[in-house]
């Protein structure tokens, strides 16, 4: 949140702790409006991603060879290692929260930067995956083939897939973005115990993201596996 | 009434320059910028209705090609849907009387609320893109599968106008749900707030809740337009309802975003022309809220001819029946507060006179459209563009002029002539009446919509519609030229010329950058009328 972090001069001369905005109260009414704002917006997300899965659990039912076999197309490996790196990076993130909360500045800067890399590590298997389907012809449009008996509904899952892991990946690169902000202000030492909310509420959005992609693991890759290990 | 020294700083003022209301956080300020692009794409809007009506004159589809006509309906919603019903009385008068109604200094994020204006009016570039490259004929419904793989026009460039703009929406309505929760007055609980930050609180939950599934809706058909994606799509096994569905997912609830705010606009003016507290009140601040949530359980009585199962057609048909039980509750509210009122009659009450009247007639025919065998005559007929007409202009416009001619002395500091007002609002009124009116017997008659052309039997009917249409463009231009004016003739109007018992009167008009020059301190409920000396004119 851009308005929670911008410090102003004092006009009335008495102090004011410098990240506290001027139609604010407090500190504390401040906070209590940044979380809140967080926890609404992902409200927002929640609805946004549910039109994708409401449309993917639609054709699921309907087409279930498909999706069998468009999931067991898809990289389990690469997949399964990404959803460790995202859960490894919420716990990163959260020690970076605690870290600012306690006052620990360097911690928060080490946990913020650990995070941030296993972020983009994520993302960078990510696109090999999208490079893989791409010399596949597996991306929906003129181009896609796929031989096999449900070809044309597994199109609808690879556009599924595509959308629903796009629009996360999105939301992973702008969490990097936001990250790196939230770095380098911790870097400057701008967050106490007293103010710390930019690193929580970021976090919030980011344990957000982590949890999208513990849905979309299963969903997209998991559909049909049980018998491929039996 | 007023011994203001002027100059005075305000926020109108306090600084002028054209940088420093680009930049501007000020929510009042903010209210201000929304008007200017909400009147320009009104008045788009009207264009393209003109033209409808002008080709509507004469049975033959003479005046323009059916091609074009497919596009001027489809851009006069669009400009008219997204870009006027939608924010006009939230992002303008909520925008600008919110805070100020609820003793805060600004909205909880003034960065973001400036960040949502531009979104708006990045979004409206996109559509004036789309507009000038030939304009969209899918209808604002941009119904799949025409839409994402048959048409020939624009329907990227203004889907993701659509898109882009619901983004500005959302952060309105979260901006608006935490000031509202977080940035009161100390005092103001409540069960104090005005009626006005009730509808708005209502209003933001279907923002929150409604807009961002028809922007990923609109995603999906841009996905399979630009990159010919398929998930509508018939030809891979794609359902084009389920895009209906998860369009009027949200479509429907955003008639309550279009008309929930101008109720609580009525609220607040029904009390204080009636010098009464407000009748009802828990009911009226509750009925909002079920408005917003059974909003979301009806979105398929759209569908009724779409080929749905019987049985859940049966059950939305029911529930479309319930929705109107909160919508009379407020109707019978704000007539019970009307009843044994001391009737102070200035011109925001005859608007509000308007909206009830016609409030009353589109509510009644949304009934005959939810009855599942009268739907299956009626659909796609003039009789439902009546009835959403009656709702949306009828209702939302209405009331927005209602909001409108109350808090424009608040933030101008003048005052415009009351007869003058009076007179638009006949004028819009009975204008209204004669376009729309005879739009409910067309329909019936079996008149489909979205045709340029029709029998001759339906002709005189047409021509008093478009006689109508040019009496309601008169009367808009009446109420601008008479509030242009008065911002450089009017009479100074004071802190509070209708002597009304809200926050926002406390302070002075126009209001200061701040707000108020001490917090305020709130130890009443919101329509305290008949604890007051009524003193008018
Ligand atoms: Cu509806």
């Amino acid at each position: 949140m851009p308005d929670g972090i911008a410090a102003h001069a004092d006009p009335h001369g008495h102090a004011h702790h410098p990240a506290l905005q001027h139609h604010f109260q407090t500190l504390d009414q401040q906070h209590e409006a940044a979380t809140l704002g967080m926890w609404v917006f992902l409200v927002t997300e929640v609805m946004f991603f549910g039109g994708l899965l409401t449309a993917y659990l639609l054709y699921r039912v309907w087409y279930p060879e498909a999706w069998s076999e468009g999931s067991l197309d898809l990289n389990i490996a690469l997949g399964g290692f990404n959803t460790v790196v995202l859960i490894a990076s919420s716990l990163t993130m959260a020690l970076a929260v605690r870290s600012s909360q306690i006052g620990a500045q360097r911690a928060t800067v080490g946990w913020l930067l650990a995070t941030m890399a296993l972020g983009l590590t994520f993302l960078g298997v990510k696109v090999i995956e999208y490079a893989e389907k791409f010399e596949l012809h597996h991306v929906p449009g003129p181009n896609f083939v796929y031989e096999g008996p449900h070809g044309r509904q597994v199109e609808i899952f690879f556009s599924l897939y595509f959308g629903l892991t796009g629009l996360h990946a999105l939301h992973m690169i702008v969490g990097v973005c936001l990250l790196s902000v939230i770095t380098f202000m911790a870097s400057r030492r701008r967050f106490s115990p007293a103010w710390y909310t930019p690193v929580e509420v970021s976090g919030l959005y980011w344990h957000f993201v982590d949890i999208v992609w513990i849905f979309l693991f299963p969903l997209l890759y998991l559909v049909d596996r049980a018998h491929q290990f039996a | 009434m007023s011994t203001t020294v002027l100059p005075r700083v305000n926020y109108l003022n306090v600084r002028t320059t054209v940088a420093s209301w680009l930049l501007t956080k000020d929510h009042k300020r903010i209210g201000v910028l929304y008007m200017i692009v909400v009147a320009l794409a009104f008045f788009l809007g009207s264009i393209f209705a003109a033209g409808v009506r002008i080709e509507l004159t004469t049975p033959a589809g003479d005046f323009v090609s059916a091609d074009t006509y497919n596009r001027l309906f489809t851009m006069h919603a669009v400009f008219m849907v997204f870009f006027v019903l939608i924010p006009v009385v939230p992002a303008i008068l909520g925008n600008f009387a919110m805070p100020l109604m609820i003793g805060a200094k600004d909205v909880a994020f003034p960065t973001l609320n400036l960040m949502s204006w531009y979104i708006f009016v990045i979004g409206f570039l996109f559509t004036i893109a789309a507009l000038v490259l030939g304009g969209v004929d899918t209808g604002w419904t941009f119904y799949t599968p025409y839409s994402s793989n048959v048409s020939a026009s624009n329907v990227l460039l203004a889907g993701l106008g659509v898109f882009i703009t619901g983004f500005s929406s959302i952060l309105t309505g979260l901006n608006f749900m935490v000031t509202i929760h977080r940035m009161r007055a100390p005092g103001m609980t409540w069960f104090r707030l005005p009626l006005f930050v009730w509808a708005l609180y209502a209003t933001s939950l279907v923002m929150i809740l409604g807009t961002p599934v028809v922007a990923i809706t609109l995603f999906m058909v841009v996905l399979e337009r630009a990159f010919g994606f398929g998930i509508f799509d018939p030809r891979l096994g794609g359902d084009p309802v389920l895009f209906q569905h998860l369009f009027w997912f949200y479509s429907h609830p955003a008639v309550y975003i279009m008309i929930l705010p101008p109720m609580g606009v009525i609220s607040e003016v029904v009390a204080c022309f009636s010098r009464k507290n407000l009748f009802g009140y828990s009911f009226v601040a509750f009925s909002s809220l079920a408005i917003a949530v059974f909003g979301f359980l009806v979105w398929a009585h759209h569908l009724f001819v779409a080929g749905i199962s019987p049985y859940s057609a049966m059950i939305f048909s029911f529930l479309s029946f319930a929705v109107a039980i909160p919508s009379a509750v407020k109707t019978f509210n704000w007539t019970a507060t009307l009843y044994q009122g001391a009737i102070w009659w200035r011109a925001p009450l005859m608007w509000v006179f308007g909206f009830i009247g016609l409030f009353l007639v589109g509510g009644l025919t949304g009934l005959f459209l939810a009855s599942l065998g009268l739907d299956v005559h009626l659909h796609d007929t003039y009789f439902v563009v009546a009835h959403f007409h009656y709702i949306m202009v009828g209702g939302a416009i209405m009331g927005f002029f209602a909001g409108l001619h109350y808090w424009w002395p608040k933030m101008t500091g003048r005052l415009y002539s009351n007869a003058l007002a009076t007179s638009a609002a006949v004028l819009v009124f009975v204008g209204f009446n004669l376009t729309f009116g005879p739009q409910f017997i067309l329909g019936y008659l079996g008149m489909p919509r979205r045709y340029h052309a029709y029998p001759d039997e339906f002709q005189v009917l047409n021509v008093l519609s478009s006689a109508g249409a040019s009496i309601l463009a008169a009367g808009y231009t009446l109420i601008a030229c008479y509030l242009l004016y008065s911002l450089w003739k009017g009479e100074e109007a004071g802190a509070n010329p209708w002597l009304a018992t809200g926050l926002e009167w406390k302070t002075e008009s126009p209001p200061s950058p701040h707000n108020f020059e001490e917090t305020p301190i709130v130890n009443e409920g919101a329509y305290e009328y008949s604890k007051r000396e009524i003193k008018v004119a």
